[in-house]
């Protein structure tokens, strides 16, 4: 089976989140760029449909340079190779544009399924994942807990977790699937497999190298743009809850709830 | 000229979610500022008397696609229904809501129709024709307010519990249209097997009006019982913080925070979580935070707008004896 994963770098999750002076943009300066959470999961999902089956792993980021650090951790728990699509054209891409980059990297090459992130944590869209099935004209099934491949590897069935319950969707293969917290444990890459990643294929592509133009990427591909970031609203200053005991504390609590929140 | 608001409807089982409600509400408010429309699209299999319901929230028009194989969700389906009739008709936006089906929706239909989506927005408003929409960014560390380029429909999706749902009003009365579609079975390349239910009358976290959390202060699983009796008598659905899920106490999807879901309820009551960043940015947009916890120095108390410093397998059970006083 080739499976192909789309990932991306996001800050940390433990990271303060600046916004810029001119309030469009957060500050990158000093920010410690992991793999997207969510994405590890796609990686290790890959990776085991790959031990039972058989078959190769292909990582594909988009820029910057950066992006190789992630691609190369997906390389060292096991991936086979990796493309990297880096190009200052992309600066400003938006998800769809994302998406176009995507599917100019793939359109070319053989592959049963894709695995990406739910979302990336940065930007919380959840929107690339179907843009690009939407682009190569494939099924999806979104926020994955479970799945399986069926005998012949021509099927899938998905876990997709809903609200209040789980939909089980079969889908024919090739198809895009996105990855939720749950549908397995990512392994940590071992020195050795460090080591080997180092020596693995890792592509750099441009757009012109995809066959595409400036224009439909970048700022000028965009059909989403940014007026502003701002901070969360301030909420109001607190109080703490006076009492002796647990049963006054409660008691109070009780009746600010009721009298002054008015919430029950 | 592209001309309308239109709202997706979102049913389950025939009956009509919450989420279509606000959205319906929210779509009248921004169309009378815009002298424009409100259509609500309706799919689904035997749903066309639901209708009605979505006209005294403020819809114009409710355009129904009734289709056994619109029954329940799938990508394939709802997306080439939804497409062929916003091509045919030209809306200036729509609005979806950021439910798991609106958000799997959304992505794919604007790629269909070669636009951009806001996803998972907090407010809009409309400045020169066109749909501003704020969205929350690093699960509600920052806002990005965005408008479109080159985007018509515009399409966004507004998050559960946010949006004020307009007093319904029984006397309006409603147009109700048969939708003209095609679906090709061929098209259909995702069938749904199975649906399984979690727990019969349990509100999804993300949709909550109330959520009684707990951290790692609970110590183990079997306490959460304290917490599932308070939310039975205030009628909230429990939460979890990452440590406790991850120490399998809990189901990942009772998760609340960046890596789990992010919640808007009216009152949040946290027991035993210390407030890490990653949990704050999943809760922070609730009105009311109730902190209990036997730390003074937590970081939840900064958020919080009541606090209690005390033993929680105290005052867990004695706050739902008081609330049993005053309910």
């Amino acid at each position: 089976m080739n499976i192909l994963v789309c990932l991306k770098q996001v800050p940390d999750t433990e990271s303060q989140i600046k916004i810029a002076p001119d309030g469009k943009a957060i500050v990158t300066d000093n920010i410690k760029w992991v793999m997207n959470p969510y994405d590890e999961y796609a990686v290790e999902e890959a990776l085991r449909i790959k031990e039972k089956f058989g078959g190769e792993v292909t990582i594909i980021g988009v820029g910057p340079k950066r992006v190789t650090e992630a691609i190369r951790t997906a390389l060292a728990m096991g991936a086979d190779k990796g493309i990297l699509v880096d190009d200052p054209a992309l600066t400003g891409s938006d998800s769809l544009g994302t998406a176009r980059v995507l599917a100019a990297a793939i359109r070319d090459l053989e592959y049963d399924m894709i695995l990406c992130g739910k979302q990336g944590v940065d930007d919380d869209s959840a929107v690339v994942g179907s843009n690009l099935a939407e682009l190569l004209g494939i099924p999806q099934v979104s926020v994955v807990v479970k799945l399986e491949v069926s005998e012949d590897g021509s099927v899938v069935k998905a876990h997709k977790e809903v609200e209040g319950g789980t939909f089980v969707i079969e889908a024919a293969l090739p198809a895009l699937i996105t990855a939720q917290k749950g549908l397995n444990e990512p392994r940590y890459a071992s020195l050795p497999g460090i080591m080997k990643a180092k020596k693995k294929p890792l592509d750099v592509k441009t757009i012109a190298d995809l066959g595409m133009d400036a224009s439909e990427v970048g700022e000028s591909g965009a059909k989403i743009r940014i007026i502003q970031i701002t901070p969360p609203e301030e909420r109001a200053a607190g109080k703490i809850v006076e009492g002796e005991t647990a049963e006054e504390q409660a008691a109070k609590l009780a009746s600010l709830l009721h009298e002054e929140a008015k919430i029950i | 000229m592209a001309q309308g608001i239109w709202i997706v409807a979102e049913q389950r089982e025939g009956e009509l979610r919450k989420i279509s409600f606000e959205l319906v509400s929210e779509a009248r408010r921004l169309a009378d500022k815009m002298g424009q429309p409100v259509a609500a699209i309706l799919l689904g299999s035997n749903i066309k008397e639901k209708a009605a319901e979505l006209g005294k929230y403020g819809a114009d028009k409710v355009v129904v696609a009734d289709d056994d194989r619109l029954e329940t969700y799938t990508t394939d389906a709802y997306v080439s229904v939804i497409a062929q009739l916003a091509q045919a008709q030209e809306p200036a936006i729509i609005l979806l809501g950021a439910s798991v089906q609106g958000k799997d929706l959304s992505g794919r239909l604007a790629a269909r129709l070669g636009v951009g989506v806001a996803q998972d927005c907090v407010a809009f408003s409309i400045e020169d024709g066109n749909l501003v929409a704020k969205r929350s960014i690093y699960a509600g560390k920052a806002y990005a307010t965005v408008t479109y380029t080159d985007s018509v429909p515009q399409i966004a999706t507004a998050r559960p519990n946010v949006f004020e749902m307009n007093e319904p009003d029984e006397s309006r009365s409603v147009e109700v249209i048969d939708a003209e579609f095609t679906l090709d079975d061929s098209q259909l390349k995702t069938k749904v097997t199975e649906v399984i239910q979690e727990a019969v009358g349990k509100v999804d976290l993300t949709e909550a009006e109330r959520i009684v959390s707990g951290g790692r202060g609970m110590k183990g699983p079997e306490e959460f019982a304290i917490l599932e009796e308070l939310a039975d008598l205030i009628a909230a659905t429990v939460g979890a913080s990452r440590s406790v899920v991850d120490a399998g106490w809990r189901p990942h999807s009772d998760q609340v925070g960046q890596t789990g879901k992010v919640v808007s309820p009216n009152l949040y009551i946290a027991c035993g979580i210390s407030g890490a960043i990653q949990h704050l940015a999943g809760m922070s947009t609730s009105k009311i935070i109730v902190a209990i916890n036997k730390d003074s120095e937590a970081p939840i108390f900064q958020k919080a707008n009541y606090g209690v410093v005390g033993d929680l397998f105290e005052v867990v059970p004695a706050l739902t004896e008081a609330l049993k006083k005053i309910l």
